[in-house]
């Protein structure tokens, strides 16, 4: 029913029909011809010699520009009739071609619903259409089969109670299990403190090194986990960006934090400190500084008393020894010995006058002619008393005489040591006296007896640096200190009766209570270790007071008293009280801290020293001055 | 995997630190989570993994009938969806209603958080709506039983603290603003806490509705609106919408609908048990007046809310306390009253400035209703105009113990709540009345007790200055007594207290390793504690010194 198409608008009757065929006409594009001519001759293409100019010119002059368009086969233009822009136009539509093409014609309808008297065809039904069908009844097998096994399961019945009812109508007290009572419940969030308002009070804002120092911080370290900030009012507070993470956080702490009940110390820290007796009540003991003794002009390495406590000899590093008067702090006497002091002891005997000092390699024996003209008339004579043995014995030690100008300065003896020596110690009884001389052979302690000029080595084996050595008030022991260690010698049995550990690294210094039962220690560990020595080989207690090394402990002869000198330029004083009652423990108490040393060259008080009879003690300085406190 | 660690988040099961790790851990210090083993074994008896299993089935089957296009087998298999419920785990984790009260501050800031979500990705869209209903659910019921009792506007979000029968309840929601999701946060895990934190709500919710005697699933009654408020509410019952939709314009316009009908019903319920508890005890019952007095604080006052302030926080604290509020029609629905109503008593704004004023209400920036609230009084409304510098907001949740720094706001304000005039509250002795509540009154105290002894301080300074004037000019004229004891027993004093400070170190240095160490430890915390108090306050200091210094500057200028 299609109508003919109307035939395209012939061409002129001279126009050349293109002979080229269905090829691409691109292929003629740099040709000026396009195919022959039944002759064989070139057909040309039209003229085009037309610049934009004339292009745009012909544009706007020609009314059916718009219409013309350019038959590729040929190169000529064409202008398009009324019909054919029609068309045109009907396809760009989307319309059909045909102008009288009626596209919604009435339907139909050839084959009804309605039955018709005639059967289309007149075929009997087939016999499957009056059994049962083999197909469906594989098919209801399957399922039953499917049911029976339980692979398909009949609709489940609508569950009708409702989503949310009272959870809690019924509140068991048995249901509280074992499970509730262990569970600890997690610690709810913090709740928000002033610096997290939108507009907190200014001090919470961060200044700019504040704000610098957050940034620097790692994440988990930071005290708050934001920046403070203000804002003039609410409509300019933008969204927390950190708000998911936080909440996410937060879960993740909810199921994976460890939970743990912890006991928070809840303690007064008054309570902490120990209640001990006011230092009040356990007067008498030193509290200021009462005199300075000046003259020295270098280190006070080691002071010493005399048995009736008038004098005080001190030994220093300028190599003099100078005698004092200790009540009126004026030197008596200056004793030049041309080397360092490194010890000095006064003769704790009453009778006898003489004091040992330490320089280099020598024991000097020096009657200081102070005090009772008879006494120390009596010490010369004791001395010239000697009368040397018949046969020469071998000692480790040369006894020599003092010259006569030595004598007039008051040196009596000299022993020679063959190594330098550190320290000196008197006997309770004034005839014997210990030395130690720094050496690492058997030959470190030497014991000495002035009546007989006779030198001995008790040790026959090296048990370490000596540090110091000491006689038992009473007793015959004898205690040497080494590095870490104070061994305790019976010298009549020549056995070794006790091994004290001092828990120290380095031990300084040592004193003996008068009682003879009571031992202190004090390290360059800053420590100071009290032994009883009925309790046990450590120490009773270890008292940590000082800031730097302990450079000598002191006790009192008489009164409960200790003390210990340490390079931070302090003295402290404290009361010992040792009872005769074995049951009870000594009453150990800080009473005071005496300062008044001036620290030179990182040292500060070098020695401490009780006096004998009053509760008085001195101390000798780095900054080459001898104190007493009173 | 996945799988325990859902059950452990359902079930509340967390790891434990053990006693000795080297021993637990094959002699290794490597970090590793432990857990119980009776917990693991308690995990494996939930019938709840039997559920999880099946649903696993499903969904391969699913995933299977999909693949090869049996529509009917997929049709079957979503009939028979399984679904577990949660129930029986809420009530084994919280065998009382009193411990899932206390349980539910992560609760309420998850769903609030929730609800707030986009309703594309993330999650699934019914969780959201869940959340939503439920969020709105737990506040209309706020609201109706008048128990929030502090808000808080931080930078993060605005926290609210509700006491619901008597358990603090604390709760953050973000501000209004679309969330740029972050994506190193698991969102599965916070999936599953949802999941238990919304059956866990629910129930919750229905108890604290009964115990209102409301109706559960929040029904907008048609009668009562019409009885109560023959406005807005009405209307919008009445509007043939379906029910769901009714529902959801229920929970997006919560306040205006619901909350009037139950406000009867609940003073009813509360007055006799009160009247009880205040025969009881005397001291209880001042209490019960003050916070009375605290639930009535907007009663009576009718607030409009300007489109720019954010609706919801605002009508929700609003109708806590007892005040009526509007808004713009076209804001939201809900709206009871307009702009142009003469009865409105409070605007509140958060514009600079307001061209159009009317005359008889307060223009107020939205946060003196949050500072009332805390202040637990109506703050005097010049300090909130709008377009004036907003005095400083403060935390509701601190509070200040002995020799903490305290802000001079919080000074102004407790006296204020004193009934002090905040000019000279500072220098007042503290005869003023005791009706204030718990550790604020001990606080108040603690700050006169310094008071006054700065005081007497100061008047001893005073006297010896005087005593200096007397001797100088008593040397030139008159026979004064020179009171010169008075300085000795100074002295005496301070001798005293060098020797008991000098007594303490000395018994200090006596104390053993380990209880020194403590002690030092715990006086660094003190210490601590005082040089951060005084750096707040020199840095206070120094900031109203250089605002004096401006406004002097100013003031030249302005005269110049």
């Amino acid at each position: 029913p299609y109508p003919a198409l109307t035939p395209l608008p012939s061409a002129p009757l001279q126009d050349i029909r293109n002979t080229v065929g269905n090829i691409p006409m691109e292929w003629y594009q740099d040709f000026p011809h396009i195919g022959y001519n039944l002759e064989g001759k070139k057909i040309y293409k039209p003229i085009r010699n037309k610049d934009e100019l004339d292009m745009f010119l012909e544009k706007m002059e020609n009314p059916d520009y718009w219409r013309t368009v350019q038959d590729k086969m040929t190169g000529a233009d064409i202008k398009l009739t009324d019909e054919q822009v029609d068309l045109v136009h009907r396809l760009q539509k989307g319309q059909f071609g045909d102008v009288h093409f009626n596209p919604y014609e009435p339907a139909v309808d050839f084959f009804t619903h309605e039955v018709m008297i005639h059967p289309v065809t007149n075929r009997p039904a087939d016999k499957r259409s009056f059994i049962p069908s083999l197909i469906e009844k594989e098919k209801v097998s399957k399922l039953v089969h499917a049911i029976k096994m339980g692979w398909i399961k009949p609709r489940k019945p609508k569950d009708d109670t409702p989503t949310y009812y009272d959870l809690w109508a019924h509140e068991d007290p048995n249901s509280i299990l074992g499970r509730h009572k262990m569970h600890v419940p997690a610690p709810k969030m913090k709740l928000p403190g002033h610096e997290e308002s939108y507009n907190p009070p200014p001090e919470y804002l961060l200044s700019e090194e504040e704000k610098l120092a957050w940034e620097q911080q790692e994440p988990a370290e930071r005290k708050l986990n934001f920046v403070p900030q203000q804002y003039q009012c609410l409509r300019a507070v933008p969204a927390y960006s950190r708000f998911i993470h936080e909440r996410f956080e937060r879960c993740l702490d909810l199921y994976l934090c460890p939970r743990q009940r912890k006991m928070r110390v809840n303690v007064d820290p008054e309570d902490l400190i120990p209640k001990l007796p006011k230092p009040r009540d356990l007067q008498p003991f030193p509290t200021t500084q009462a005199l300075v003794y000046c003259g020295h002009t270098s280190l006070v390495r080691c002071l010493s008393i005399s048995p009736s406590g008038q004098w005080l000899v001190s030994g220093s590093d300028d190599c003099t020894v100078r005698f004092w008067e200790v009540c009126t702090a004026r030197c008596m006497k200056t004793l030049p010995v041309g080397g360092v002091v490194k010890s000095v002891a006064w003769n704790p005997n009453p009778t006898i006058c003489l004091v040992a000092i330490c320089v280099e390699q020598s024991v000097l024996l020096v009657n200081p002619c102070l005090g009772d003209k008879l006494l120390y008339g009596a010490t010369d004579q004791l001395l010239e008393s000697y009368v040397a043995p018949e046969e020469e014995r071998v000692q480790p030690v040369q006894w020599v005489t003092a010259t006569m100008e030595e004598h007039s300065k008051g040196v009596r003896l000299v022993i020679q040591h063959s190594k330098a020596v550190k320290q000196v110690t008197w006997h309770g009884k004034g005839d014997y006296f210990a030395s130690v001389v720094s050496d690492n052979s058997n030959m470190q302690v030497l014991i000495h007896q002035t009546s007989k000029r006779w030198s001995q080595n008790p040790f026959r084996k090296s048990k370490g640096l000596v540090q110091c050595v000491l006689f038992h008030p009473i007793r015959p022991y004898f205690f040497v200190a080494t590095q870490r260690y104070v061994r305790v010698y019976n010298l009549l049995k020549q056995e070794l009766t006790k091994k004290l550990m001092t828990n120290c690294k380095w031990v300084s210094s040592m004193a003996i209570h008068p009682g003879g039962d009571n031992i202190i220690c004090g390290s360059y560990d800053s420590k100071l270790a009290w032994f009883d020595l009925d309790l046990s080989t450590r120490p009773y207690q270890l008292l940590r007071h000082h800031k730097k090394a302990l450079r000598s402990v002191a006790f009192h002869k008489h009164y409960p008293l200790f003390a210990s000198g340490s390079d931070d330029g302090t003295v402290i004083v404290c009361h010992g009280m040792v009872y005769n009652d074995l049951l009870q423990n000594p009453l150990l108490v800080p009473v005071k801290v005496l300062k008044g040393h001036v620290l030179t060259l990182d040292l500060g008080v070098l020695d401490v020293l009780f006096h004998p009879t009053q509760p008085w003690v001195f101390s000798s300085g780095a900054d080459g001055t001898v104190r007493l406190y009173t | 995997a996945a799988v325990t660690r859902r059950l452990c988040i359902l079930k509340g099961i967390y790891p434990h630190e053990p006693k000795h790790k080297k021993k637990v851990n094959k002699g290794s210090t490597a970090a590793r989570t432990f857990y119980l083993l009776k917990d693991i074994k308690f995990l494996l008896h939930e019938p709840i993994v039997n559920k999880f299993r099946e649903y696993k089935v499903f969904v391969r089957k699913l995933r299977k009938a999909y693949g090869k296009s049996e529509w009917s087998t997929v049709d079957r298999l979503k009939n028979n969806k399984p679904t577990y419920k949660l129930d029986h785990i809420v009530k084994e984790r919280y065998p009382t209603f009193v411990d899932a009260l206390r349980d539910l501050d992560d609760a309420l800031s998850m769903c609030f958080l929730f609800s707030t979500f986009p309703r594309t990705g993330k999650c699934h869209v019914q969780t959201i709506q869940l959340c939503r209903r439920l969020a709105m659910e737990f506040l209309n019921y706020i609201i109706a039983s008048r128990s929030l009792r502090k808000v808080f506007l931080s930078i993060k979000g605005i926290y609210y603290q509700a006491e619901v029968l008597g358990q603090p309840v604390t709760w953050i929601t973000p501000y209004a603003f679309a969330h740029d999701h972050p994506t190193d946060v698991d969102y599965r895990v916070m999936a599953t806490f949802t999941e238990f934190y919304t059956t866990l709500l629910g129930f919750v919710n229905f108890r604290l509705y009964h115990s209102l005697n409301l109706l559960y699933p929040p029904k907008i009654d048609g009668q009562a609106d019409v009885e109560l408020k023959p406005a807005e509410g009405k209307e919008y019952a009445m509007d043939s919408e379906s029910y769901l939709e009714k529902l959801s314009a229920l929970s997006a316009s919560l306040a205006r609908v619901v909350a009037p009908t139950h406000e009867d019903e609940v003073e009813m319920d509360e007055f006799p048990v009160e009247g009880e508890t205040a025969e009881q005890m005397d001291a209880r019952k001042k209490e019960q007046e003050a916070l009375e007095k605290h639930k009535k604080l907007f009663e009576g006052l009718r607030f409009f809310l300007n489109r720019e302030v954010p609706r919801e926080p605002l009508a929700f604290i609003i109708r806590c306390f007892g005040g009526q509020v509007s808004w713009d029609k076209s804001l939201c629905i809900g709206a009871t009253y307009d702009v142009s109503n003469p009865s409105i008593t409070h605007q509140i704004v958060d514009r600079p400035r307001v061209e159009q004023q009317v005359v008889g209400r307060y223009y107020l920036q939205p946060q003196w209703v949050f500072d009332s609230v805390n202040a637990k009084l109506c703050l005097p409304v010049a300090d909130y105009f709008p377009g004036v510098l907003l005095p400083p907001h403060l935390s509701p949740f601190v509070t200040e113990q002995e020799g903490d720094y305290v802000p001079p706001e919080k000074l102004k304000l407790l006296a204020m709540q004193r009934g002090e005039n905040p000019g000279d509250g500072r220098l007042r002795d503290e005869e003023s009345e005791e009706e204030d509540e718990e550790e604020e009154d001990d606080n108040d105290k603690e700050e006169e007790e310094e008071e006054e002894e700065d005081e007497s301080e100061k008047e001893e300074e005073m006297k010896l200055k005087k005593m200096e004037e007397q001797k100088t000019q008593g040397n030139k004229a008159l026979p004064v007594k020179v009171t010169a004891g008075k300085l000795r027993l100074e002295d005496r004093q301070r001798l005293e207290q060098e020797q008991q400070s000098e007594e303490k170190r000395l018994a200090i240095m006596m104390m053993k390793k380990r209880e020194k160490y403590l002690y030092k430890k715990i006086m660094f915390g003190k210490k601590r504690k005082v040089r951060e108090a005084n750096k707040l306050a020199a840095k206070r200091k120094a900031h109203d010194t250089a605002v004096k210094e401006e406004k002097k500057k100013s003031k030249k200028a302005r005269r110049a």
